[in-house]
């Protein structure tokens, strides 16, 4: 099973501390909804605030990412432009 | 308040119109004369955006009232190309990519032909010296410099 | 498309041509925003509050709206009532609420130039007469804005439904801290107790604005079906359009956006400020309306950089081996919350391998503009501090400020704060490149000092929109929806004309407006080589594989049987016929009968963005009696991944370190005691001029990222990231003065001096 960390203190009201977790979900979008389904509000939260990065590459706003098992999986603030 | 009539010549052709007591040349270029070249970048001298020649002089055109240009002769960036041949300073800030969102180049422009019109082999101390009056934020100077230099040279023909 | 591992195989790419847009920019043809009319305009101007803090009692528009020649006058009241909404946007996390409130105060101002109201007239001299009629009573209230002032129990309140994030529990009493982050690995404590030598220091920052020389401007209109016009300039029509539709109520379909010359962003024209007012004034005055801000008004209206406090404290042990870093930054957001607080807090120590690493922030509003992004948002701040404390620590190590970065160096398999493993980076490269320069080992003299600094950027990817249209001739069209801020057409044109085989000056880069293209993301977050690039690099392969089909189809053979090389078809083998090349030209003169017009418009949302790093090497000259610093050299070292336009990359690195300069030695808002800003014009306002510099070594070097067709990483924000700490520790090379405040400006530095009671500079 895929396992994906959170960096940042920014989640820890929906995961009350918690910032590892073993998934099911195989791409981006699904561990959105699974996310969201073990705590509410926090995969609105993670959809619209942050960005996922795959073994280093960073991925942000791809419903399509592919999540593997074995890879590193973290949830990162979006990056914006200036 | 009735306008002033102005009568002047601009870019080598006489040009009449009317300003306001308090209007500067800058905004009578812009809004009367539809000579949009020159460019207000704060509007108090300091950044040189608005850059004209009066009588081959370089002034800052938001100091000066429109009504003072009567009787004399205004050279604006419109006015630096003959025609369609660009002047070698137009080309040399080209081909030293010398200008990145291009805002501030008709004022660097004005000024460095001022600059070589009264001093043909500059060093890059009196080019950067006569060029602080001139605010560029992307290009760091460097490029702008090279530029000056290579359009001497050109105009010495070196 | 595979990424082209050799640059020998490119043609243009690389090269130097002209910008296609150059002639248009040196003769004063091309338009600005403020350049841009509408038949039957009338001139827009904004009322700005005169006060730091204080509500809003009554406005009374009466006298200005009866003024003769004055065809409206707008309030809050003019202005859609929007819900609370968050969302992140180009420049980072924004509630369109406070954008709206922003553009025009309701109920309250919180800082001085707030506007509050807006008038459109037949002249400027009518609009400013308007405005003076206007009459506002306002309760002044205390106002703060320091930030840890801010942060202070008592502090006065600019919010009252403001409660801090991140904190549990959750707090009930309102505060100006909107939010509090944290980033950890490892464990610092243990960490610092394994070190040697241990560097602590709190260092501050000052609010800089980005400076660009062009005010903001824009032309709007609005007909009586509600379909609105607007040529602006802008890092993005697109966010003008998304913006404007979502302030005022209006379909987005309704709202057309031309793209106008920007002249200089840098972040600050990623937002709206003028743009819903001019469709406002037009609607309420049934006219085109023009708004144009003064130099005033762009620095008491829009956002500059937050300033802030860091913390650092960095310990390593004797032989060099950074043991643990930690930081605690407090950054001011202005008068709503959003200071790039997440970024800072990354990027402080993404240069280094570290295992403990500890990142506490806070995002903290004060009485001052609202901040915008400002090229690379948050990491300078950060860096400053951070790249000053690693210097200080190798000083205190007897280490060369260089060999302790490689000895500690991040690379492919590092572990950043944010919990990242770097992918292939270019940083040991960097570092390599600038202690192999000349620059590191050239003598210095008396009060004179040399330092270095290195810094991060992650540069994004997003969504782009590309075409490419051949035209009946053979000629190109690309078309993108990125402003061109610095050149970015060249390396479209260069891209799609390296693809497609033909010359660069058969290649025409233009922006179309809103509804002429598909959809595309802010010019900014040094995306626009890599993902608007990407797309149209993809749209010139596609054209390429129906160019292949058209030929096939001249020449009555099957598609695969044929080869696109230099701009011409060719058969694949001498089994598929003894046909001659087809140009470019001569397919395209058959396009009809081969099918239609030939052209593909392709869109991205590009991803994995390569992260930048750069090293700069600053020498200084410091006047120790009057404080004045001249910099003497500089050299600014970075990896780009892939050069497409080298002159422009260069450019981009030397901008960004002289703005980086300024930050460092004279750029500050200086505000008097009721919270009113003193300098607000580029007299006092002290941007770099040319005579302040030498010319600046931009020194590319090439890592590629292999996601990009051409192996492009973003460029333009990593250079701003390095010079403050490079010119601090210059300074302290120069003087023997270690200073942790910005800027480093005269009298600082002349208060430094006497502190450090130093003997004059007699001998």
């Amino acid at each position: 099973m895929p396992k994906v960390v959170i960096s940042g203190s920014s989640c820890r009201d929906f995961t009350h501390g918690e910032t590892e977790f073993e998934v099911a979900a195989t791409s981006f979008r699904r561990l959105i909804h699974e996310l969201e389904a073990r705590f509410p509000g926090l995969g609105a939260h993670i959809e619209e605030y942050m960005a996922v990065a795959i073994d280093g590459v960073i991925y942000q706003d791809a419903y399509h990412a592919a999540l593997k098992p074995g890879s590193e999986i973290v949830l990162i603030p979006k990056i914006g432009a200036g | 308040m009735s306008k002033i009539h102005v009568t002047t010549s601009i870019n080598g052709e006489p040009a009449e119109f009317l300003a306001e007591a308090h209007e500067s040349l800058l905004d009578a270029l812009r809004n009367t004369l539809n000579l949009t070249g020159s460019k207000e970048g704060c509007g108090s001298g300091d950044c040189g955006a608005c850059s004209v020649l009066l009588d081959g002089r370089l002034v800052c055109s938001c100091l000066m009232l429109a009504a003072e240009a009567g009787g004399h002769e205004i050279t604006t960036i419109e006015g630096i190309a003959d025609g369609d041949k660009l002047h070698p300073i137009q080309t040399a800030f080209l081909e030293n990519a010398a200008l990145q969102c291009g805002f501030c180049t008709p004022g660097f422009i004005v000024a460095t032909k001022a600059l070589l019109d009264q001093n043909p082999n500059p060093t890059e101390t009196e080019i950067r010296y006569w060029l602080a009056g001139n605010l560029c934020r992307c290009t760091g100077y460097d490029k702008i410099v090279r530029a000056v230099v290579d359009a001497a040279a050109e105009m010495r023909g070196s | 498309m595979t990424f082209i591992g050799n640059k020998s195989d490119l043609r243009v790419v690389g090269t130097r041509p002209v910008r296609p847009d150059g002639v248009d920019k040196v003769t004063g043809r091309a338009v600005y925003g403020a350049d841009a009319t509408m038949s039957g305009q009338i001139i827009g101007k904004v009322l700005r509050s005169p006060h730091a803090h204080a509500k809003i009692i009554s406005i009374d528009t009466s006298k200005a709206e009866k003024l003769a020649g004055v065809k409206a006058v707008i309030t809050a009241a003019d202005i859609p009532n929007i819900p609370s909404e968050e969302a992140f946007v180009g420049e980072g996390p924004m509630n369109f609420r406070d954008l709206s409130l922003n553009c025009m105060a309701r109920g309250k101002v919180l800082y001085e130039g707030h506007v509050v109201a807006a008038v459109a007239a037949i002249s400027d001299t009518v609009a400013d007469a308007a405005l003076q009629l206007i009459d506002v009573k306002y309760e002044v209230l205390p106002h703060v804005i320091d930030v840890e002032e801010a942060m202070a129990p008592g502090a006065p309140i600019l919010h009252d439904d403001l409660f801090t994030a991140g904190m549990t529990p959750k707090p009930t009493v309102a505060s100006n801290v909107a939010k509090q982050v944290r980033f950890t690995i490892g464990d610092v404590e243990a960490g610092f107790k394994q070190a040697d030598v241990i560097i602590e220091q709190t260092y501050t920052t000052a609010p800089v604005h980005q400076a660009y020389i062009e005010p903001h401007a824009c032309v709007a209109a609005i007909a009586a079906d509600g379909q609105v016009l607007i040529t602006a300039s802008s890092q993005g029509h697109f966010m003008i359009r998304a913006y404007t539709a979502k302030l005022l109520g209006i379909d987005i379909a309704n709202i057309r956006v031309t793209n106008a010359e920007i002249g200089g962003g840098f972040g600050g024209k990623t937002v709206v400020y003028l743009e819903p007012l001019a469709v406002a004034l037009s609607k309420k005055s049934g006219r085109p309306v023009k708004m144009t801000m003064t130099r005033e008004d762009v620095f008491r209206g829009t956002g500059p950089t937050s300033g802030g406090t860091i913390y650092v404290k960095v310990g390593a042990t004797k032989d060099g081996k950074i043991t643990a870093a930690q930081t605690i930054i407090k950054l001011q957001a202005g008068a709503f919350p959003g200071s790039p607080i997440n970024p800072a807090l990354m990027c402080a120590f993404a240069m280094y391998d570290l295992a403990n690493v500890d990142t506490l922030g806070y995002d903290v509003v004060s009485n001052r503009p609202k901040v915008a992004a400002y090229r690379a948002p948050g990491a300078p701040i950060s860096s400053f501090a951070a790249e000053s404390a690693i210097d200080d620590l190798a000083r205190k190590l007897g280490m060369d400020p260089i060999d302790l970065r490689l000895k500690n160096a991040a690379k492919q398999g590092s572990k950043t704060v944010y919990g990242v493993t770097h992918g292939v980076i270019g940083y040991e490269e960097v570092l390599n490149a600038a202690k192999a320069h000349p620059h590191w080992t050239a003598p210095l003299g008396k009060n004179q000092g040399r330092g270095m600094a290195t810094g991060f950027w992650f540069n994004i990817g997003g969504e782009s929109t590309g075409g490419v249209f051949i035209n009946e001739d053979g000629t190109v069209s690309v078309v993108t929806g990125s402003p061109d801020i610095g050149g970015s057409r060249a390396s479209m044109a260069m891209m799609a004309a390296e693809v497609l085989g033909v010359p660069y000056e058969k290649v025409r880069a233009v922006i179309p407006d809103t509804a002429s293209i598909g959809f595309t993301h802010v010019t900014g977050g040094s995306r626009v080589t890599y993902a608007t690039g990407m797309a149209v690099t993809q749209a010139a392969q596609a054209v390429v594989e129906d160019l292949k089909k058209r030929a096939a189809m001249i020449w009555d053979i099957s598609p695969e049987a044929v080869e696109w090389k230099d701009g011409e078809a060719v058969p694949a083998g001498a089994n598929a016929g003894g046909f001659d090349p087809l140009p470019l030209a001569a397919i395209a003169l058959k396009a009809g009968k081969t099918g239609g017009p030939i052209g593909s418009e392709i869109s991205v949302n590009a991803q994995g963005a390569g992260p930048g790093f750069g090293a700069h090497i600053c020498d200084i000259e410091v006047d120790p009696e009057t404080g004045f610093s001249t910099i003497l050299r500089y050299t600014a070292v970075q990896d780009v991944g892939r050069a497409i336009h080298p002159s422009y990359v260069e450019g981009q690195i030397q901008g960004g370190a002289v703005q980086g300069i300024g930050w460092a030695l004279n750029e500050e808002y200086v505000y008097n005691k009721k919270g009113l800003m003193d300098n607000a014009g580029f007299l006092d306002y002290r941007i770099p001029v040319a005579s302040d510099l030498p010319m600046i070594d931009a020194v590319l070097v090439e890592v590629p990222n292999t996601r990009h067709p051409f192996g492009v990483r973003g460029v333009g924000e990593v250079p701003i990231v390095p010079p403050m700490a490079a010119v601090r520790n210059a300074i302290r090379g120069a003087l023997n003065l270690e200073l942790f405040h910005l800027p480093m400006s005269p009298p600082r530095i002349r208060a430094a001096v006497d502190a450090a009671k130093m003997p004059k500079a007699a001998e």
